[in-house]
């Protein structure tokens, strides 16, 4: 192999006194696929930022040496004329602009001035058909479900001609087919000589792509290995800091009775009231299970979830029983008046209000329980609680009146599931709970729903993540195309069985 | 300070109490600026217990605006309508007093709820009807100013009732203005040792009682200033009074109530509320509805001020409570701001258009004046920003 392309020496970077980075040290040869793994805030994402121009030269002490040169950005322009190219953890699309719009932002193909739309669009096909993805080129963002504007993102990403592409969390909303895919392209692009960067999670995803991984905990640098001397188990030995044996730690719960019945459930697509996009679903739900719903992107599981919760724009028709009475949701705060809570898939532009603190947060939808005799909030009160949930799911974040904004993603997943279990629900759907969060924290919150469904409570699981769904669910149901496909009781499925109904076989 | 928990206090960067005090101080202290620039200008005249007396009721009418602004504009709306409903409702208070010669009381509660009903109007169009707020009010500005002038047939309303002109031009007695000092101070020094007490039970760190004791003292230097400044002159005007009192009420309701966390949430991300079982479209209209309401205050304490109801009355005001609430740290995007912040905009907007009467300067460069200090002031928050 050949030279560094880039080094990157005792990066230390702080946020008003707290150190995000300290003295880390990052090497990447050319032309490899370099995972970086840790836990959440280990501070990943703040170091690519540098690396991309989003906190300038000077904002952090440390060298940046790219290509045999030292790099001084000033902003991200600078990084993208260097040729480094990142794909935010978070989405950065314009929601409103069109996919193709989006995808050429800021380099718009042109004559004098005047954009070329043509030539922007039929650019635009070839990306997406390079991802397979069969989407029109000039729909806004907006009307796109998470995991096609993380492809989108990609293709944006791909448009640019870049020697060193940073990945953060590519596939926090893909499912494996889409990963594929995803994979497929990097290796193609490994073999055109682009450097890669890649932030995961997903530990089966780096351990099959990547080959180089440097670990990071607590904003040092822990180490670097080439990923063919490492197994899983001892990167997240590394991450951690400790050994953890078994990811799900499976514990016995009491299924109770019937609690919830979804009965001919269809979902009309909120922009043209004539396609379905759930059609004709029924399933139940008993007191203390955890229900697993699975399928590929698009399949309707969101929609489907979401309009039970009473959050879907378009249409609904079916019946919903609770308890065995029919009721009618017709929007969320009537659906958390009945008990259900939802923590939704989309947590920047639905879980969070980034600018108010992780306090304000999460008491948001519980914050009647804390008013006292003069219609006040009890801060006192609400305080002792919010403590108490930042220990109990180990929230890293420095003072709970920062704004959530500031935490790093894994961390703020944990916040929109404190404000949801502050509402004390009977049944909490969670679409994608896991979604960007490290290794140790999914252990954690897996535990915590062993805990909910053991106190009672009933939970519907949306994950595309497969060994989650097995690992964890009581029962599975399968959707393909707005239809349920099938419904597995948990005992000897395996993801083979489930992969081949998700994509409609069987 | 560094604290028991082992960071120090700067890191909570974007604590709300901690930047919400940030930027009172650099306001308050813009503020005495100004006045001292004046004072000195004018020689000493501004500062007179007379001129400070005449400035406070002359910032009422926009304070009294820029307390629901502020709220319409957290929520990440913007309400245009509240200068000429604020000459519609002066007026209706004036003829329902002059023409038709009900008492005073009686065309104030006229006139208050035609506030409140033509706010909510305003708000249901945008809530229910999904029009933009930017378009619904700059609507209600022409509609409401038509009205105006259609009903008043362009005539000036005057003279008012007695019990009409009290509120703009009364003062409370020295001996009244002394006491109400003293009940308010004995409040706010309860709350900080019931607070105190609060927290203790808890088992939540408490500030050291020191900062409690200064914050006491504070508080009795500056409300102590306050009142012997106004009773050296005729004592506390009764419009500020009124001022005072819903300051009081707002500022609990923005900071201390569920009403105005789910206000500052729907301002954040009208999305994440709605899912957090929210009721944004209720909170829309309730807060236009309250705009409205106190856009009609507004317009009964001017029209008593200045002893008549005009057609011109309140023309621009909007956008001096807008200016306001922006220079008092309000965010036009939404989620950010204060009752307090605007007041004190209010009075630095009021503090420029009385100093620069005071030097006889030219009315044009009150324009050009106030402009400037609004972008300087939008500069240096966005500025400061930045740099975090
Ligand atoms: N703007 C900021 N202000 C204050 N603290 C910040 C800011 N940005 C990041 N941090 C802190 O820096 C630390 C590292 O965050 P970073 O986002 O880099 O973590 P990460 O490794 O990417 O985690 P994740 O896997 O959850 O995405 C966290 O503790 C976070 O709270
Ligand atoms: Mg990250």
């Amino acid at each position: 192999m050949g030279d560094f392309i880039l080094e990157m020496k005792n990066i230390t970077k702080e946020f008003s006194g707290v150190k995000a980075l300290d003295n880390v040290n990052l090497k990447v040869k050319k032309g490899e696929i370099h995972g970086l793994c840790g836990e959440n805030g280990a501070g990943k994402s703040t170091l690519m930022k540098i690396l991309s121009g989003v906190y300038p030269h000077g904002t952090f002490s440390g060298e940046i040496i790219f290509d045999g040169r030292e790099l001084k950005l000033n902003n991200i322009k600078d990084a993208e004329d260097a040729g480094i190219g990142i794909i935010y953890q978070e989405l950065s699309l314009v929601k409103e602009l069109s996919v193709s719009e989006n995808i050429f932002i800021g380099n718009e193909p042109n004559k004098n001035g005047i954009i070329d739309f043509d030539r922007m669009y039929y650019e635009t096909k070839i990306l997406l058909d390079k991802l397979n993805l069969n989407i029109n080129p000039n729909v806004p963002v907006k009307n796109l479900g998470i995991g096609q504007q993380q492809l989108v993102e990609i293709a944006k990403a791909l448009s640019k001609n870049v020697s060193l592409l940073i990945l953060d969390e590519p596939t926090s909303s893909l499912t494996d087919a889409d990963v594929e895919i995803l994979f497929k392209i990097l290796r193609q692009l490994k073999d055109n000589g682009v450097t890669c960067i890649y932030i995961s999670h997903k530990l089966n995803e780096v351990m099959e792509i990547t080959d180089r991984i440097t670990v990071q905990r607590d904003g040092k640098t822990v180490g670097s290995e080439d990923t063919k001397n490492l197994t899983e188990s001892e990167i997240i030995k590394m991450m951690v800091g400790r050994e953890l044996t078994n990811l799900f730690p499976k514990e016995e719960h009491q299924i109770g009775k019937e609690i919830l019945e979804v009965k001919n459930f269809s979902v009309y697509d909120s922009k043209s009231s004539s396609k379905k996009i759930v059609d004709n679903v029924s399933f139940t739900l008993k007191e203390g299970e955890i229900l697993g719903i699975a399928g590929l992107i698009g399949a309707g599981r969101t929609e489907l979830v979401s309009s039970i919760f009473g959050s879907y724009q378009g249409k609904h028709e079916g019946e919903i029983y609770l308890e065995g009475k029919k009721i009618n949701i017709r929007n969320p705060d009537e659906a958390l008046n009945y008990g259900i809570a939802m923590v939704p898939e989309d947590r920047k532009g639905q879980g969070l209000i980034n600018i108010l603190s992780v306090r304000n947060n999460m008491t948001l939808s519980n914050i009647e329980s804390y008013k006292n005799n003069f219609g006040s909030v009890d801060e006192n009160k609400e305080i002792v609680d919010v403590k108490k949930y930042i220990e109990m799911l180990k929230i890293k974040v420095s003072h709970f009146d920062l704004a959530v904004k500031n935490l790093s993603g894994g961390n703020q997943q944990k916040v929109v599931l404190a404000k949801n279990l502050l509402r004390n629900p009977k049944i909490l759907i969670l679409d994608e709970p896991t979604r960007g969060i490290d290794v140790g924290a999914k252990y954690e919150i897996y535990k915590l729903i062993y805990e909910l469904v053991k106190s009672g409570i009933s939970i519907i699981m949306v994950s595309s993540e497969l060994p989650e769904v097995i690992g964890l669910s009581d029962r599975i149901v399968v959707m393909h195309e707005g239809k349920k496909k099938g419904e597995f009781v948990n005992k000897d499925v395996t993801q083979e069985m489930i992969m081949e109904c998700a994509i409609g076989g069987k | 300070m560094v604290n028991s928990k082992g960071f120090k206090e700067n890191d909570v960067s974007t604590n709300k109490k901690f930047t919400f005090n940030l930027k009172l101080y650099t306001m308050i202290i813009a503020l005495v600026g100004i006045w001292i620039i004046f004072a000195i200008a004018t020689k000493g005249d501004f500062l007179t217990s007379r001129n400070m007396s005449n400035l406070f009721r002359q910032m009422v009418s926009t304070a009294v605006l820029a307390i629901g602004m502020v709220f319409v504009i957290i929520a990440g709306q913007i309400d245009l309508s509240v200068g000429s409903l604020l000459g519609l409702t002066g007026g209706i208070a004036a003829i329902a007093n002059v023409w038709f010669h009900f008492n005073g009381i009686l065309s104030i509660i006229i006139a208050l709820a035609v506030g409140l009903i033509l706010g909510a109007w305003n708000g249901w169009w945008v809530a229910y009807k999904n029009v933009p707020s930017f378009i619904v009010t700059l609507a209600g500005m022409l509609v409401f100013r038509g009205i105006l002038i259609g009903i008043t047939n362009g005539y000036t309303i005057a003279p008012l009732s007695n019990d009409f002109q009290f509120i703009g031009q009364a003062y409370l007695t020295p001996v009244s203005g002394y006491l109400l000092g003293i009940i308010v101070l004995l409040v706010g020094a309860y709350t900080t040792y019931s607070q105190r007490k609060s927290k203790i039970k808890y088992g939540l760190e408490v500030s050291p009682s020191y900062l409690d004791i200064a914050k006491i003292i504070l508080m009795v230097v500056l409300i102590g200033l306050f009142v012997f400044t106004l009773n050296s002159y005729n004592g506390i005007p009764f419009s500020v009074l009124i001022l005072a009192i819903l300051a009081a009420i707002f500022t609990y309701i923005a900071s201390k109530t569920v009403f105005g966390r789910r206000v500052y949430a729907l301002g954040g991300n009208i999305e994440a509320a709605k899912l957090s079982g929210i009721n944004v479209k209720k909170i829309t209209l309730i807060l236009f509805a309250i705009n409205g309401l106190l856009a009609a205050v507004s317009g009964v304490v001017l029209t008593s001020t200045l002893n008549a109801g005009s057609t011109s009355a309140g023309q621009n005001a909007e956008l001096d409570a807008i200016a306001a609430c922006v220079i008092g740290g309000a965010s036009l995007s939404g989620g950010v701001g204060s009752v307090i912040g605007a007041i004190i905009g209010a009075l630095v907007m009021a503090s420029i258009n009385n100093g620069m009467s005071l030097l006889n300067s030219a009315p044009f460069w009150q324009y050009v004046v106030k402009g400037l200090i609004l972008l300087i002031a939008v500069y240096i928050d966005a500025a400061s920003k930045n740099k975090e």
